[in-house]
């Protein structure tokens, strides 16, 4: 039985009438065809396919889109604001933070999540934070100066947007 | 180099041109390829390690809603074998069809196909084929596989042997007879699971008789040469896009099953077909690396001179041979074994033998990561057997900086190199020297600190094409590309290699600006479409990129620049010799402000009609560059470890390495490739292994029991380079892509075992897994019982 399902994604209010069973990551790169949010395992380990939902970094192949029903969700697609990309967007490229390109998304994504919640973080929370994303390419070595470089640059614009959370969220 | 200005953008930290699209969602992975109509396939794989299949029962699936059409491999025998591009001496090759008809060989052989509507309609109507196995005894170790009696995987074969590699060079046996100290170890190198975090999918369309094949593949031109050639169709019309591809480290360095199946329903079905791999599938299907077993002796005088080297290995190929798997263990292995070293004898013998296993080919380094790691590990065993400090007994018996081109005992020519000064760099880098103290501490601390080094040289720059014939590799080892001026100045590049995370547009692109004269952003590099490429592309595998494809890309670039030359001379009435090509604009030496720009003479050669006599009109260069020798990149990498008394659990607590890939592109692309590279070779150390029970289940089946490493698995890297030209090409390029996994290994895995030594610990299989270390531990009688 198909559900009625609203959901806003990067600012877009959706209606949809969805499959219960179908879940967020395939109602996002399915039923939206935002394919900027990868899958890249079945088991909930790699993190690739991680959304923010209501602010909050999720992976999208646990969640089901109905349970997503009234929710506010941004994808890799709705990190850059009026063409002007995201800090965490321009730190990953600047510090080499991506290779292949496949995880990006999720850690970016993870990395907004964790930078709202702690602005100013040592390398091992940066780790510690990511350890659910995984990234075969890169040895993470890049990806925490991504992270860290992002974190100063977002604190330098803190007095404009005090709140990266808000940012994320509009 | 032959370019006739100093490099502006070559040795520069470049930012990626590739990385606009990636960071943004922009990039289009071959899952994001949907077309209207399009249908998807799903394979029914056998639960069994080994069963002939007796019947299959496809007619409740058939039923099914939504459901297209079912399919056994009888159904499917048009699409013909899989590939396989090696034929070393002595070779039992084996029928390799994309899905099974007599029986299954490993658990995840494919037994019946359903293509549906929908990929749930797909999988539901896969989970009602029947298929009715008559189990067969089932052989998972290679060893075992190699005794009489022991299960056939190919009964028409007789054997599970695949092949007998035998190299020698030197009189092995003096070199034992003569030998004050021999140490003897098993070494194995375990099973990996190459884990490319974007799963594998095929996407393919069959429209006005031309198949659109779109696949993650590291070898698109490979894949569009089989693909005409077993679907019947011209090699004009197919064409396979790779397009981004999210990483691949030797697992999509194949002709897949799933390529030549989706080809062929695409184009019976007449509508587009869909297969993407789930990833526990995928732990099935798609081949897995490593998996040697080496008994090895060592010869050497008690002052550290190595004086022979004797190795019998058995590689596990699995169930079928793959398109490059018998190259693995024996041409990117055997060759390189003696490493860095002068050895006066060697003898080794590999085996490769059938098993019901995954298939085996090249995962990251391929061959040469089990090559250092045995050698490696076996100069540490002889550095502890004589009380000798292991930097010194590799210092001892390196090849000498004079002594290059060096004949190596296996039987190659190692063009250039310099080890002592990488080894004395990164032993500088780690504080070798202070490290003892260091140890000292970490035991008032409850751990057990310790320190290992690795040497290496490894294999790159694939390869010479007569090389390439000699060894039983079935094609060239060549590399093309094409450089387009348009009349308006652009530039696009067309490159036969095919990246997935390597960053080819920006380094190529920083290539072609040098010879070009221009900028980096003035140039489009494209890639990973056989239609838009010069005609053929070997890939990219084997750190062969740069060292071949990014050639050919300059010798293109130099010949258009010579081309711009010849019309900047004719235009600005001077002598060739006097033209400069910098900065966009062309000039006569001295008179910079009459020049024209870069773009007033790609239109000059698209008007045509104010051009050097006989000059042909256009700005166009294509290159096949056959490199004339293999690259040999080398360096030391040295781990500092702590392990836990308590736990067993292993930190890395400083990592240090210094390597020389020759001239560097992009050190920032460099240092990239390195992090990457260590952090496998790492995971190789102390976390992955694939493991199956004795009914060839695979056990380490998903990413929940196989621990691909995460950010709080690894540290921070500290790393430095020396370079030392090669000679073998135009830029003395070597290649950088696998040497961080061939280094970290043994570095890593030698820094455990040496934080154990004084627990009079000798050798421990890796993976290094807490629970192992921790049992040797209280076998040794420390810990806390």
């Amino acid at each position: 039985m198909p559900h009625a399902v609203a959901v806003t994604v990067n600012g877009t209010s959706y209606s949809r009438e969805i499959e219960p069973t179908l879940l967020l990551v395939e109602y996002l790169r399915e039923t939206l065809g935002l394919t900027g949010t990868h899958v890249g395992c079945d088991t909930s380990q790699c993190g690739a396919c991680t959304v923010l939902v209501d602010g909050r970094a999720t992976k999208s192949c646990t969640m089901l889109a109905v349970q997503a029903d009234g929710a506010d969700v941004i994808t890799v697609e709705g990190l850059a604001k009026n063409g002007e990309l995201h800090p965490i967007q321009r730190a990953f490229a600047k510090e080499h933070g991506l290779q292949c390109g496949f995880c990006t998304p999720g850690l970016m994504i993870t990395a907004v999540d964790f930078l709202a919640r702690n602005a100013s973080p040592s390398d091992a929370e940066i780790r510690h934070a990511i350890a659910g994303n995984l990234c075969r390419c890169t040895g993470y070595h890049n990806i925490v100066n991504a992270i860290r470089s992002a974190s100063a640059e977002m604190r330098q614009t803190a007095g404009a947007q005090p709140k990266v959370a808000a940012e994320v969220k509009r | 180099m032959t370019a006739t200005t100093a490099p502006t953008y070559i040795g520069t930290r470049v930012a990626r041109k590739e990385d606009a699209r990636l960071i943004t969602g922009d990039g289009t992975f071959t899952d994001d390829v949907t077309l209207p109509g399009m249908a998807y396939l799903t394979l029914v794989r056998s639960p069994h390690a080994h069963a002939r299949i007796r019947r299959i029962d496809t007619e409740a699936a058939k039923k099914e809603p939504r459901v297209v059409a079912v399919f056994t491999g009888k159904d499917l025998e048009a699409t013909g074998m899989l590939p396989v591009f090696i034929n070393v001496p002595s070779m039992n090759g084996s029928k390799h069809m994309p899905i099974a008809t007599d029986k299954a060989r490993y658990a995840g052989d494919a037994v019946a196909a359903v293509v549906a509507d929908s990929r749930d309609a797909a999988k539901r109507a896969a989970d009602l084929i029947a298929v009715d196995y008559e189990p067969l005894p089932v052989v998972v170790d290679a060893t075992k596989a190699l005794e009489p009696g022991a299960p056939l995987v190919h009964e028409e074969l007789g054997s599970n042997l695949v092949f007998t590699y035998p190299v020698k060079g030197g009189d092995i046996d003096k070199a034992f007879k003569d030998a004050e100290v021999k140490v003897t170890q098993r070494i194995v190198n375990q099973r990996l699971i190459p884990n490319a975090m974007e799963p594998r999918a095929v996407t393919a369309k069959f429209e006005a008789g031309e198949l659109t094949l779109w696949s993650s593949t590291q070898i698109p031109h490979f894949v569009q040469l089989i693909a005409a050639l077993n679907l019947g169709l011209g090699q004009n019309k197919v064409r396979v896009i790779a397009p981004e591809v999210g990483g691949g480290f030797g697992s999509k360095l194949q002709v897949y099953a799933e390529e030549l199946l989706v080809g062929y329903l695409a184009k019976t079905l007449r509508r587009p077909v869909k297969w993407t791999e789930d990833r526990r599938e995928g732990y099935l299907a798609t081949i897995h690396g490593r998996d040697h077993v080496s008994d090895v002796e060592i010869a050497a005088k008690k002052d550290g001179t190595i004086l022979g080297l004797r190795v019998r290995t058995v590689a596990n190929v699995g169930a079928y041979l793959q398109a490059f798997a018998p190259a693995i263990p024996t041409i990117l292995h055997v060759f390189i074994v003696p490493g860095p070293y002068r050895i006066p004898a060697f003898d080794y013998e590999m085996r490769g033998a059938y098993t019901n296993t995954t298939p085996v080919d090249a995962y990251r380094g391929a061959g040469r990561p089990e090559a250092v790691y045995l050698i490696e590990r076996v100069v540490d065993r002889l550095a502890d057997e004589i009380g000798m400090d292991p930097a010194e007994v590799r210092r001892k018996n390196f090849i000498p900086a004079d002594a290059f081109p060096f004949n190596t005992i296996s039987g190659i020519t190692y063009d250039s190199g310099n080890y002592e000064p990488a080894l004395d760099r990164a032993l500088a880098m780690a504080d070798y020297k202070g490290f003892e103290k260091r140890r000292a501490e970490a035991k008032t601390r409850g751990k057990y600190r310790g320190i290992g080094i690795s040497s290496y040289v490894e294999i790159c720059g694939l390869a010479p094409s007569k090389a390439n014939a000699a060894l039983g590799v079935g094609w060239g080892g060549y590399e093309s590309a094409r450089i387009r001026v348009h009349a308006t100045g652009t530039v696009q590049v067309f490159t036969g290699t095919s990246p997935h995370g390597q960053s080819h547009e920006t380094s190529w692109a920083q290539i072609a600006a040098d010879a070009l004269g221009i900028s980096p952003n003035d140039i489009e590099v494209r890639h990973g479409d056989t239609f838009e490429s010069p005609g053929m592309g070997v890939g990219t595998f084997g750190s062969r990129s740069l060292a071949v494809g990014g050639i050919a890309v300059h010798k293109a670039a130099v010949k258009v620049r010579e081309k711009v030359v010849q019309i900047g001379a004719h235009i600005l009435e001077a002598s060739p010799a006097d033209v400069v090509v910098e900065g966009g604009k062309v000039f006569v030496k001295g008179v910079p402000d009459k020049a024209k720009s870069f773009g007033d003479i790609s239109m000059a050669a698209y008007l045509a009609n104010n051009l050097p006599d006989g000059m042909e009109p256009g700005l166009e260069a294509t290159v096949y560059y056959d490199p004339p020798n293999f690259t040999f990149p080398f360096g030391t990498h040295i781990a500092e470890v702590e392990i836990d008394g308590e736990t067993g659990s292993v930190e890395i607590v400083k990592y240090s390495a210094c390597d020389d890939c020759g001239r560097q592109i992009n050190p920032m692309i460099v240092e990239g490739q390195l992090h990457g590279g260590i952090t496998q070779g790492i995971g190789q150390a102390l976390y992955e292994g694939a493991v199956y029970d004795s009914n060839g289940q695979l056990l380490s089946g998903s990413m929940m029991e196989y621990h691909v490493p995460r950010a709080d698995d690894v540290p921070a890297f500290d790393l430095e380079s020396t370079v030392t030209l090669t000679g073998t090409n135009a830029l003395g390029v070597k290649g950088i892509g696998e040497a961080g996994t061939i280094g970290s290994t043994p570095a890593a895995g030698n820094a455990v075992m040496d934080a154990l030594s004084p627990l009079g610990i000798k050798h421990i299989d890796m993976p290094l897994t807490p629970e192992k270390l921790w049992r040797a531990i209280r076998a040794a009688g420390e810990g806390r019982r």
